[in-house]
């Protein structure tokens, strides 16, 4: 455990951008879907981290965090559940095939 | 309705016809007077569905309905003229027409003495143009079309004369100017009489803008399209009117000017008589032309209050008088010359109403109304008898082919021409005294020449009909024929009132009655004076001691003279036959005098080419200036609103390549998105 907010800081900004990268480069909606998870988390962490180093943010970073796994739980099984939808009717995980919003 | 009406006859009918009590009309004429109208109306009707079954038979519904309608008139009239509806007239109502909160149209009929006095005209000639009418048409494929029309006319002048509210009145003026149209097109496959029938209703219509805004004027003014109410209370606001008094009555007489085919309207009426003869006697020459001084005749207290109006309304009168009566001794089509000579005696009776002489001006509308007619009757027979020539210098000498027609005929020219003792005479005559009298010297003036106009194209037209040389086709010779009785009856029946209305009309007043002492005033002025009263004294018009032997009788002398004079110039130039005067005519010097004036006679055959002057004005020059305004609401009004859409709809197409529909291009837009706006915020906060 390191004493330093900005170690954290640092740690989920890496995790949050590896998130993003995963999300915009991968085609996979799986996959995807997973990067969401690694972005939330990022977040999550974060927020932990600001709850333990900063007065009075200690119960408030906790009741935020509960809340966001929560949400991301929810959001993981809607997702998967549309992935799954998708996939039934278009036989393809690739999201770059689902086009139908395009003209 | 009310409920007393439903078996009133036995009840009240005797006696109250006979005995009229002022204050009390007994109330069979509740049901009288919406019979008067309706009668027609159901001829209409049952012609227009089922008359095309009856074939020749089709005449007698319409015929017969059109005789009820007379009689009841005749009832009603006779008891209206002796007082029995007192001075305010007597007012039916129907039903309400309009309900709208305040504004409230009623479906009434009023009579008083000036509606029984138009109802006499329109509904005995009506009635007697329809009984001619069998004969006429007798041949024509579209017979029982033209009594169904007929009828509608009937319909339309009657409501119009009775209604008892402007908007009810403006509802029989757009009839009549349809029936109008119908009879005027009526040979619809004749391509003249069509545009004759378009060039009809276009033109009523401009006139027609003037009276539906004279309406609104009204209405704007007074709250009310009561005629009566509407008109008092006008008056009594004078000055303090929204709209001037003077601007709503000139607005009204555009819409008079329309009807009665006034200059500069009065173009239509020569072309109306593409139609059948019997509805340019009808229509165009007895009833509905007068509708327009019938009409200034009823707002005459609001020409009173606007004195400046009544000048203009005098100077038209006249003006047209005297520019139809130039091109009337020149037309060489035997109807047309009574058309000019129908336009230039309704120029007569608005001059008359122009400078006040309102009771002249309707003393001038029947008598004109039962000569005209006789004198459009007959021009059928005699273009019956030569077998559908109108041209008058392909007739002449058939007064003893025809001599019924002839001797009608010549019974008419004498009246219109305003020698004693026949109706014109005296109407005419009272006119130009009265325009003398109130101090309208040059309406007198113009007046005079315009008599002599008068009884030279009249003579001028006998002259070349009927009596001199015959020019009539060789092939068409033989077989000249007088019409039969049912036309010949009804156009004695016209010459009996032609030769006495006058002297009837005028008994015991001016100009024969003083010769006999009396001083009471004659009949027509007896009549009329309830409705007239309060516009003649408003105008100041002191009643001056009539002098047989003054003033008056020297205006009588020059009416005469000047009769006399244009009937003896006609006689020198186109010969004549009467009695003990024996002429031939002069053609070579009738050529010789056009040739002396090249000019006027030129115009006056050109009809000072007004025709040509409106082709001008509305179709080429009104033309481009339509094309123009045409061109810029193609090109910058909807170039402009398509432009917009044009535009709006190529920059989103254009946008629409963005939607590319994949969910990481979105994705893309977020997190590029964020970066711009965390940068700029640390940009921002970092200052």
């Amino acid at each position: 455990m390191s004493d330093s907010l900005n170690a954290y800081l640092i740690l989920a900004g890496i995790l949050f951008a590896i998130g993003t990268f995963g999300f915009l480069a991968r085609r996979n909606a799986i996959s995807m879907l997973m990067s969401i998870e690694l972005m939330l988390n990022a977040v999550n962490l974060s927020i932990i981290a600001f709850g333990s180093f900063v007065e009075g943010l200690a119960t408030d970073g906790s009741v935020i965090a509960i809340m966001v796994m929560a949400v991301a739980a929810a959001e993981a099984t809607v997702g998967l559940a549309i992935v799954m939808a998708i996939y039934r009717n278009r036989r393809t995980p690739l999201v770059d095939e689902y086009d139908a919003m395009s003209q | 309705m009310n409920p007393t009406l439903v078996l009133p006859w036995l009840a009240t009918s005797t006696g109250a016809a006979a005995e009229p009590v002022v204050g009390t009309v007994a109330p069979v004429f509740d049901l009288l007077i919406p019979l008067v109208l309706i009668a027609p109306l159901i001829g209409f009707a049952v012609t227009a569905l089922i008359g095309r079954r009856l074939g020749k038979q089709a005449h007698w519904i319409p015929v017969g309905l059109v005789v009820v309608s007379w009689a009841i008139a005749m009832v009603v009239c006779f008891t209206a003229l002796t007082g029995g509806f007192g001075e305010e007239g007597h007012r039916v109502l129907l039903y309400e027409w309009i309900p709208a909160g305040g504004f409230s149209i009623d479906a009434a009929f009023v009579v008083d003495n000036l509606t029984a006095v138009l109802l006499i005209v329109v509904t005995t000639i009506g009635m007697l143009v329809h009984v001619y009418s069998i004969g006429y048409m007798a041949h024509d494929p579209g017979y029982w079309r033209f009594f169904a029309y007929l009828n509608l006319f009937m319909f339309s002048m009657l409501l119009l004369v009775l209604a008892d509210n402007w908007l009810v009145v403006f509802a029989g003026w757009e009839l009549v100017g349809l029936s109008s149209y119908l009879l005027i097109g009526f040979w619809y496959r004749k391509r003249s009489a069509v545009l004759a029938s378009k060039k009809a209703f276009i033109v009523n219509r401009v006139g027609d803008v003037g009276f539906a805004l004279g309406i609104m004027a009204i209405w704007v003014n007074t709250g009310t399209l009561d005629i009566r109410e509407s008109l008092r209370l006008l008056v009594e606001q004078g000055d303090a009117n929204t709209i001037p008094l003077f601007a709503t009555a000139l607005l009204v007489f555009a819409g008079a000017m329309g009807k009665s085919a006034q200059f500069p309207l009065h173009v239509w009426l020569p072309d109306a008589m593409e139609g059948p003869t019997p509805v340019s006697a009808l229509i165009h020459a007895a009833t509905m032309v007068n509708a327009g001084v019938y009409l200034v005749a009823r707002a005459n207290p609001l020409f009173a209050a606007a004195p400046s109006a009544l000048v203009i309304v005098a100077a038209i009168g006249i003006f047209t008088a005297i520019l139809a009566a130039s091109i009337a001794m020149t037309q060489t089509d035997i109807k047309r010359v009574l058309a000019y000579s129908t336009l230039s005696q309704l120029g007569y009776m608005f001059a008359a109403l122009g400078t006040g002489a309102f009771t002249a001006a309707i003393f001038h509308l029947m008598t004109h109304g039962f000569f005209k007619g006789l004198l459009f009757l007959g021009s059928g027979s005699v273009i019956h008898a030569v077998h559908e020539e109108q041209d008058m210098r392909r007739m002449g000498g058939l007064a003893s082919k025809i001599p019924h027609t002839y001797r009608t005929m010549l019974i008419g020219t004498i009246a219109i021409s305003g020698i004693p003792p026949l109706a014109g005479f005296f109407s005419k005559d009272e006119i130009l005294g009265e325009a003398f009298k109130l101090g309208f010297p040059w309406v007198w003036f113009i007046g005079l020449v315009v008599a002599i106009m008068t009884a030279f194209y009249m003579f001028r037209l006998i002259g070349l009909t009927f009596w001199g040389e015959s020019r009539v086709d060789p092939h068409v010779e033989p077989r000249i024929h007088e019409s039969p009785r049912v036309m010949t009856i009804p156009l004695w029946l016209l010459a009996i009132p032609s030769i006495l209305l006058g002297i009837a009309l005028s008994w015991p007043g001016p100009p024969l009655g003083p010769l006999f002492g009396s001083t009471e005033p004659g009949l027509l002025h007896h009549w009329l004076e309830p409705v007239f009263h309060g516009a003649v004294e408003q105008l100041h018009h002191a009643e001056s001691e009539y002098q047989l032997f003054g003033i008056d009788g020297a205006l009588i002398g020059a009416s005469v003279a000047v009769a006399a004079i244009g009937g003896v110039l006609a006689w020198r130039l186109f010969g004549v036959q009467l009695g003990p005067f024996r002429r031939q005519g002069r053609p070579e010097e009738v050529k010789a005098l056009t040739a002396r004036a090249p000019f006027l006679y030129r115009a006056s055959l050109n009809k000072w080419w007004f025709d040509e002057v409106n082709d001008l004005l509305f179709i080429r020059i009104g033309g481009r200036i339509a094309a123009g305004l045409w061109w810029f609401d193609r090109v910058i009004v909807d170039g402009t609103v398509n432009g917009i859409g044009a535009l709006t709809r190529r920059s989103g197409r254009g946008l629409s390549r963005v939607q590319t529909g994949r969910v990481q291009n979105y994705a893309l837009g977020i997190a590029l998105g964020l970066l711009v706006m965390a940068g700029s915020y640390l940009l921002l906060a970092g200052r």
